[in-house]
């Protein structure tokens, strides 16, 4: 049951884009249209997900063993680095349309902060392997469902007339802002 | 010596404003104006150094490999920052928690570094840092501000509006974030739009 409730927090109550404020750089670089963002989202959440997995590992495997904690950022960063390139070489071998369209905001997954902080969120936590991998995937379906319904929204706005200088990107961060309230109204699911 | 350098990430390149990077600290510090500038200058501290030694060592890396190197250095930096911020300043560092390490996927330090460190001077790849530095720390100052006032009616902890003011909390929860950083954007495009216009006039 715990679990269950662990997954429903990271999806919905504090999800990593609208109350943790993780991952925004992609949030607002591929939502103009809903393909792109499933594609990213789809990455997004494989990426995560091995990275948690190997993370976990070297965490406990290897860097408390040795007494070296101290370098988890570094170690953290170039698993994740190695990872998106592996992605990246896969995507564009097996779909070289999803390739295009994500154009530069696929290497940039290693500087996206859902990742790292998912990873670093995990040892903090101090969570179980089950529980690593319930958190995880949960936080990255969040990622995805934030991402989608934001750019279906966006593919709307991009039609209706906006206020001159409100067009762009302030617009959609004020739309971000009530996508986000929304969320809050999650936040009694789960104490 | 050029002087833009050290301006331009001020103004006219401002990291946040201008070229959308780093919104994640942004958005998740800004709850009052210490927590702003205690992020801004830990990045800051971050860039500096990251933009001497990517300088240092830019002929000497092969391009082919040359973001993995970056991302490294910019990893020991971080590591530094947070141990020093536990250290020393460590109610701080409770706060800001988990952004500190997260300074490493912050895209205005990898950016600097890739854009203008790896083709630039030790000197000026400094002044670049702390430009950069100012310009991303006050724009966190004026959204933590507006923020804490808004949401907490306190500027830096003190009331200002006595007593029958009520806040509104919203503010300072995560859409208001969002909300003030968008307004602020569409602000910032009234004035550069101004600008434009008079700069017109006199031509």
């Amino acid at each position: 049951m715990s679990l269950f409730l662990l997954f429903v927090s990271a999806v919905l109550v504090n999800n990593f884009v609208l109350a943790r404020f993780l991952g925004i750089c992609p949030f607002f670089g591929v939502s103009k249209k809903v393909e792109t963002a499933i594609g990213m989202g789809l990455a997004v959440t494989f990426v995560m997900a091995v990275a948690g997995i190997i993370t976990w590992i070297i965490q406990y495997a290897v860097l408390d063993r040795l007494g070296v904690g101290y370098l988890q950022t570094i170690v953290f960063i170039l698993v994740i680095a190695a990872l998106v390139q592996f992605v990246e070489m896969v995507i564009e071998k097996v779909s070289p349309d999803l390739y295009q369209s994500l154009g530069i905001f696929l290497p940039l997954i290693t500087t996206n902060c859902a990742i790292l902080g998912a990873a670093i969120i995990n040892i903090q936590s101090g969570f179980s392997f089950v529980q690593m991998l319930v958190f995880t995937i949960g936080s990255a379906l969040g990622f995805t469902l934030a991402l989608v319904l934001f750019s279906g929204i966006r593919e709307r706005i991009e039609l209706s007339d906006i206020p001159f200088y409100f067009r762009g990107l302030p617009v959609a961060f004020i739309t971000a802002g009530i996508l986000a309230l929304a969320f809050m109204g999650f936040s009694g699911l789960v104490k | 010596m050029k002087i833009s350098v050290l301006t331009d990430g001020i103004f006219k390149n401002n990291p946040v404003m201008k070229q959308v990077l780093g919104l994640c600290p942004t958005l998740a510090v800004t709850t009052s104006a210490i927590n702003g500038i205690a992020m801004g200058l830990a990045t800051m501290g971050v860039l500096m150094g990251s933009n001497v030694v990517v300088s240092l060592v830019k002929n000497i890396i092969p391009p082919k490999v040359r973001i993995p190197a970056f991302i490294v250095i910019i990893a020991s930096f971080v590591t530094v920052i947070d141990l020093m911020m536990n250290a020393y300043l460590h109610d701080l560092h409770k706060l800001l928690g988990l952004f500190i390490p997260l300074i490493v996927v912050n895209c205005i330090v990898l950016g600097r570094a890739e854009s203008f460190a790896s083709k630039n001077n030790v000197f000026y790849s400094l002044l670049d840092g702390i430009g950069s530095g100012i310009g991303f720390t006050l724009t966190l100052f004026v959204l933590g501000s507006v923020r804490e006032i808004m949401g907490n009616g306190t500027l830096f902890g003190i009331h200002l509006f006595g007593p029958h003011y009520s806040p509104s909390i919203l503010m300072i929860l995560p859409p208001g974030a969002f909300m003030v950083l968008g307004f602020l954007m569409a602000i910032n495009n009234f004035v550069e739009e101004r600008k434009r216009i008079k700069a017109g006039d006199q031509l």
